[in-house]
C-alpha cells in the first residue's frame, strides 16, 4: 500500500514539474542576495564533543544565476553512552561541502546542487533540484524538490592499533551500500500584509544497510543477567513528513514566528514538534551598530519503533532489534537565544552591510524506555560496583549545549 | 485511470492559466513589513543547516524542514 501511494506521488509530482515548467512568465523574480558566512560551531552533550567550521559563499553571475557553495567539518570527540557500554572512545572527523546553482527564469527559480559528506566509516553523495513558481500576484509560491542519495557505509576496527575499515564487514564484502530518496512539495501564501504562510510535506524512502554497524541491543538471560548482541533493522524505511510554518510581524518592528511538523514511517515512529520563535531588533544604534535579539524554543516528542527494546526478553527475539535512543520514547527541549550585531564599513562600498553573530541553545532529552545501562554494563568495560540489576537502570537524560559564533558578509 | 489523470492535468493547466487573472489583495506596496529581513524564516542559513542536522542526528523524525541533507555523522 505505501508502495502505491509513493508511486502516485512520484506522477504526482513529475506532472506538477512538467506544470511548472511550461506556466507562462512574464516579470522578473528575485534571486537570494550575494553573500559570505564564516561560522564555528561546538556541540557539547551526551559524552559527545563536537565542533567545527562551515563556510558558505553565495554569488550571483548576472541577472539569472546564483551559485552557492559550501564546505563544513564536524570534527567529533565521542564517548556516548552506545559507546561507553560496548566500545572505546573514538576520534573521528566529516567533511561535507555542497555545490548549487540558482536559475531564475521569469517568475520560476530552477535550483539543482550536489552534496558530498566524507567520515572514515560512511560516505554519502546527494544530488537535489527543485523548481518554485510565484503566483496569484506574487501572494503564493509553489515547490517541488527531488532528492537522491547514494551512500556507503563502514565499520571501523583497529588492527595493530591502527584504525581502518574492517573487511570482515557485512559478510566480507567490507562495505555495505544504502540509497535514499525525498520528493517534497511546498507552498508559501502571503496572507495579509502581515503574516505570511507556508507548508511543506516530504517523502523519504531508505533502502539499503539501515543500522547502525557498531550497536548492540540487550536480553535477558534469565531473570538478572544479560547478554547483547548486534542490532538489526529491515532493510527500507518510508517516513512522511508535513510542517506548517506561520511569521507574523508586530507593530513595534519585531517577529514571532511558529512552526508544527507531523512525522510517520513505516517502523512506526510517530514525531511531533512544535517550535516558537520571537525576533526583536533595536530601534537605536548601540555600539555604532543595529542590533537584533532572537529567542527561540522548541520542542519534540516522539513514539519508538515497532522493534526498539531496551532489553529484549531474550536473545534472537524478533527478526528486527534495536536499541538506538533515536528510536525510543523521548521527549526534547530546546531553547535558544541568538544576538546580532550589524554594520557598515565606510572604507568598504561594495560591502552593503556586515553581522556579527553569536547564538547559545541547550538542549535536553528525557527517554522513556532507554535505561543507562552503564549502571549494570559497567564504562568502557570497567563493571560498576555494585551493578545493578539489568531492566532496574535510571533512566537515560541527555543535556546539550550548543554554541554558533558566525560573520556574515553583504555584497 | 488515464483519462482520469488527463482531466486532471487539463483542469490544473486551465486553472493555472487564470492565475493572472486574480486579484492580489495584498498589493506590492503593502509588503513594507513583509519584505523586512526579520521576516525571513531562515535569517541565517549556515546556521539553521547547522541546528537542521544537530535535530536530524538526534531524532526519529526527518524531512519537511527545506534542509538540504547529505551524509550522516550519527555512527
Amino acid at each position: 500500500m505505501p508502495d502505491k501511494v509513493s508511486a502516485r506521488l512520484v506522477r504526482c509530482v513529475i506532472t506538477c514539474l512538467g506544470l511548472a515548467a511550461v506556466a507562462g512568465v512574464s516579470t522578473a523574480g528575485v534571486l537570494p542576495e550575494d553573500r559570505a558566512d564564516v561560522l564555528y560551531f561546538r556541540y557539547d552533550g551526551g559524552g559527545v564533543t563536537i565542533n567545527g567550521p562551515s563556510m558558505l559563499v553565495r554569488k550571483s553571475i548576472g541577472e539569472h544565476v546564483s551559485v552557492a557553495a559550501n564546505y563544513y567539518i564536524d570534527m567529533v570527540s565521542s564517548a556516548s553512552i552506545d559507546v561507553q557500554t560496548s566500545a572505546s572512545p573514538y576520534d573521528d572527523e566529516r567533511t561535507q561541502s555542497s555545490l548549487s546553482m540558482d536559475f531564475l527564469h521569469g517568475k520560476s527559480t530552477y535550483s539543482i546542487g550536489y552534496v558530498n559528506s566524507d567520515e572514515s566509516d560512511y560516505k554519502a553523495k546527494t544530488m537535489f533540484a527543485s523548481v518554485s513558481h510565484d503566483m496569484f500576484g506574487d501572494l503564493t509560491t509553489i515547490s517541488f524538490a527531488f532528492k537522491s542519495g547514494q551512500n556507503e557505509v563502514f565499520r571501523n576496527v583497529k588492527i595493530d592499533d591502527v584504525k581502518q575499515n574492517d573487511p570482515a564487514f557485512n559478510d566480507g564484502l567490507g562495505k555495505a551500500d544504502m540509497e535514499s530518496k525525498s520528493f517534497s512539495v511546498g507552498v508559501s501564501q502571503i496572507v495579509t500584509k502581515n503574516l505570511v504562510l507556508s507548508g511543506q510535506y516530504e517523502v523519504i524512502t531508505d533502502e539499503g544497510w539501515l543500522n547502525s554497524p557498531y550497536r548492540s541491543v540487550r536480553f535477558f538471560i534469565g531473570t538478572d543477567a544479560q547478554g547483547q548482541q548486534p542490532e538489526k533493522y529491515p532493510n527500507t524505511r518510508s517516513s512522511n513528513a508535513a510542517s506548517i510554518r506561520g511569521k507574523y510581524f508586530l507593530p513595534w518592528r519585531a517577529a514571532v514566528d511558529g512552526m508544527y511538523r507531523f512525522y510517520t514511517d513505516t517502523w512506526g515512529v510517530i514525531g511531533h514538534t512544535a517550535e516558537l520563535g520571537y525576533v526583536h531588533p533595536l530601534d537605536t544604534k548601540f555600539a555604532g551598530g543595529d542590533w537584533t535579539f532572537e529567542g527561540r524554543l522548541r520542542y519534540y516528542t516522539q513514539t519508538a519503533a515497532d522493534f526498539y527494546a531496551d532489553i529484549f526478553p531474550r536473545a534472537d527475539f524478533s527478526n528486527f532489534m534495536a536499541r538506538d535512543k533515536e528510536l525510543a520514547t523521548y521527549n526534547a527541549i530546546t531553547a535558544g537565544f541568538g544576538a546580532t550585531y550589524e554594520f557598515k564599513i565606510e572604507r568598504f562600498p561594495w560591502l552593503t552591510k556586515g553581522q556579527i553573530n553569536l547564538r547559545y541553545d541547550y538542549m535536553t532529552i528525557a527517554y522513556d524506555d532507554f535505561r543507562d545501562a552503564t549502571y549494570s554494563l559497567g564504562k568502557f568495560g570497567a563493571l560498576p560496583d555494585p551493578p545493578l540489576a539489568p531492566g532496574t537502570e535510571p533512566l537515560y537524560e541527555l543535556q546539550a549545549n550548543i554554541f554558533q559564533f558566525y560573520i556574515s558578509a553583504f555584497f | 485511470m488515464r483519462i482520469r489523470g488527463l482531466f486532471v492535468l487539463t483542469a490544473l493547466v486551465t486553472m493555472m492559466s487564470g492565475c493572472s487573472s486574480i486579484e492580489p489583495w495584498v498589493k506590492p506596496y503593502d509588503r513594507e513589513n513583509l519584505a523586512d529581513p526579520i521576516m525571513s524564516f531562515s535569517r541565517a542559513p549556515i546556521s539553521q543547516d547547522f541546528l537542521d542536522h544537530v535535530f536530524e542526528s538526534r531524532e526519529g523524525s526527518r524531512g519537511a524542514t527545506g534542509g538540504g541533507g547529505g551524509g550522516c555523522g550519527c555512527n
